[in-house]
């Protein structure tokens, strides 16, 4: 961006922006309009009314929609005592659904870290007809309704299904096994990482690996040391998200994962069969674990990314 | 700029209050003469209701001069029930089992404890029972219950902590091996033969858990296990409620399927109540009366029938309809199992018999 003409130099003298982060991260020829760089955003008005009434705003809202929900779910396992709840948690089924729910999302989260990363590189990368028709079909998990996917998949990957009949005579099972619990969970995921990756990967300068290779690096030493770097805060993001849509995800799953407890049955059914009792403290006493789980993992991954970006910056 | 907050929340609560307005607006606008009722009912009632909601408009417009739209929703009988206990205005509901109403009635008192006996029959107009659907030709020779436990046979059905129909299945079977071992189901509340009965419980339970060794998909409600039957070709045998399974051979030709009734079965009757305390506060007491008494007409009755549920009635329900249902021996919850207050607690809460054949 550099130093803006016109009306700042008026008003204010000027004062030279802070440098970027990352040179790279910025394209020189950046087709970006020029907007007037203004460093002292909270006292200056904005297109959006003031930091005072958007930082309330952004509070209320939270609020309203994250903080009072969560709240409640905590008060609503608070009504049973400490033993129940410990009882009720450490069930052999709730157990069993809690390993598979993380352990499903955990592999469908890789593979589409891995398989959009892929895309992801494709779509920025290179131009080819049809191209804008499979960026837009990326967002297709997003958009379907779950139920309708869990279905489709289903009929797609039963035994007499099209790609089911194939893998049958294999030996392969995916529909009502734990591996349709992965390819559900992995169909609804794909978008979040390929989403998160786009916007790293085009900030990515191809100068700076025609200069590794320039310096002599392979091909391999570029993606490893050059490369990925660069990208890994987006991917781990990206990875993150999936992982934690998958832990939550239920329409889908219901459908292609034959629900038998002990072996495919995840926590979001589990939760919902103790609220068909009426049972709604256990049922929130589970949920709150699964919360606290994923929110451990998520904390993990976002010290990850903090980790990696220091270390993409130095 | 000090305003320019100011501006801004102003112009905020002004979409607000007229979103409000046009929201409150809409309700108030309708017309006195038009009258809507809501019934919750479950998942395969949906073509027989849409058939005879239009019947009983017209009945009703015939009667009091007014227009009444009755709205339909349907889902799993027990996810219907927590949303009227959760503030669902049912007017009226009609779900797979006794249960599910007294579940209304206990967890948020919208009817007397004494609803059962307010319409006859139990409140159930029409009855329905468990039977088998088979693929065509009976390939694996299926006739009774104990032929569901034979080796390679996989059976569907859903499960019963999340599907009321689910629950006849499981007590069906129960009740046929209790009939088995004691030779008579009246001996149940004989004092004498406490150990028989004792014995036959027994038996029954190990003969439920390997009809469960049997099962490979267990769905959350009864019409997401008839299509994995009957669409993903999953499984020999379909445990379904005598309407689905009859359904499924109507839409589906009956080149594909047949239906197989078993030497025994038990007698669900789905119950009908008003929601005395949502049609007061909605003045729609009397239509929805009106609506479930249209049920026992003979006009319900033969509606009934025609979407294969038995009805309690066989007067004016033509011959064609009627000849559909075999004879077949039927149990009730009530003989067989003390109520569904008792079976609900002793077989389907956590920790019961259903839990404890899948403990590890």
């Amino acid at each position: 961006m550099g130093k803006t003409p016109g009306k700042t130099l008026l008003d204010k003298p000027a004062v030279a922006p802070k440098p970027p982060e990352f040179n790279f991260s910025q394209r020189a020829d950046s087709k970006q309009p020029q907007l007037p760089v203004r460093n002292m955003a909270l006292k200056q008005h904005s297109i959006l009314p003031g930091f005072g009434l958007t930082m309330g705003f952004t509070l209320f809202y939270l609020s309203l929609i994250v903080l009072i929900p969560l709240a409640g779910l905590l008060l609503k396992s608070a009504t049973i005592s400490w033993d129940q709840f410990y009882a009720a948690v450490t069930d052999p089924q709730v157990v069993a659904s809690y390993k598979i729910t993380f352990g499903a999302s955990l592999v469908a989260a890789s593979v589409n870290a891995v398989f959009g990363l892929a895309v992801a590189w494709v779509l920025v990368r290179y131009s080819f007809p049809g191209k804008n028709v499979i960026d837009a079909m990326v967002d297709l998990p997003f958009a379907m309704p779950t139920a309708v996917s869990g279905i489709a998949l289903t009929a797609l990957y039963a035994p007499n299904g099209w790609i089911g009949r194939w893998l049958d005579p294999l030996g392969i099972e995916v529909a009502y096994t734990q591996l349709g619990i992965m390819v559900a969970l992995t169909f609804i995921g794909l978008p979040f990482v390929v989403r998160t990756l786009q916007p790293a990967l085009e900030d990515l300068d191809v100068e700076i690996e025609e200069a590794a290779a320039s310096l002599g690096a392979t091909r391999l030493q570029t993606f490893v040391r050059v490369i990925f770097p660069a990208i890994m805060p987006a991917l781990l993001t990206g990875f993150a998200l999936a992982f934690a849509r998958a832990l939550g995800e239920y329409g889908s799953v219901v459908f292609i994962s034959g629900n038998l407890p002990m072996k495919t049955q995840i926590v979001p059914l589990l939760i919902m069969t103790k609220l068909e009792q009426y049972n709604y403290a256990e049922a929130a006493a589970i949920a709150v674990v699964a919360l606290g789980a994923s929110f451990a993992v998520l904390l993990f991954i976002n010290i990850m990314q903090w980790w990696s970006r220091r270390y993409a910056a130095a | 700029m000090i305003s320019r907050p100011f501006v801004a929340f102003g112009l905020f609560s002004i979409a607000l209050v007229s979103i409000a307005v046009i929201a409150g607006g809409c309700r108030q606008s309708a017309d006195p003469n038009a009258v809507k009722i809501l019934n919750v009912s479950y998942d395969p009632t949906r073509e027989l209701y849409k058939e005879f909601n239009r019947g009983f408009a017209k009945h009703w417009a015939r009667q009091s001069g007014q227009t009444l739209d009755v709205r339909m929703s349907h889902g799993g009988s027990g996810k219907q029930a927590r949303s009227v206990i959760d503030g669902l205005e049912a007017d009226v509901v009609t779900l797979a089992l006794a249960y599910d109403v007294d579940a209304i009635q206990r967890k948020a008192g919208l009817m007397p404890k004494d609803w059962r006996s307010r319409l006859p029959n139990n409140s159930a107009p029409y009855t329905s029972t468990i039977v088998f659907l088979v693929r065509k030709g009976n390939p694996r020779g299926i006739k009774d219950w104990n032929d569901l436990v034979k080796p390679d046979v996989s059976v569907i059905t859903p499960n019963p902590k999340t599907s009321g129909g689910a629950r006849w299945n499981y007590l069906a079977a129960w009740g046929y091996m209790l009939k088995r071992e004691l030779g008579d189901l009246s001996k149940l509340h004989d004092p004498k033969s406490a150990d028989a009965v004792a014995k036959a419980n027994e038996k029954a339970k190990e003969f439920v858990k390997e009809i469960f060794q049997h099962v490979k998909v267990l769905d959350t409600g009864a019409r997401s296990s008839t299509m994995t039957f009957v669409q993903r070709g999953i499984g020999d045998v379909l445990l379904a409620w005598e309407n689905e399974a009859f359904l499924s051979i109507h839409e589906l030709g009956p080149d594909k399927f047949e239906i197989v009734v078993p030497s025994i079965s038990i007698l669900a009757e789905p119950s009908v109540a008003v929601v005395d305390k949502v049609a007061e506060r909605h003045g729609t007491r009397a239509m929805a009366e009106a609506y479930l008494k249209h049920l026992y007409s003979p006009k319900g009755q033969a509606l009934a029938a025609k979407h294969y549920y038995r009805p309690r009635n066989a007067e004016g329900v033509p011959e064609e309809y009627m000849k559909r249902f075999p004879k077949i021996e039927l149990f009730t919850v009530l003989e067989v199992f003390g109520g569904w207050e008792k079976a609900q607690a002793e077989h389907f809460n956590d920790g019961g018999v259903f839990d404890q054949i899948y403990k590890p």
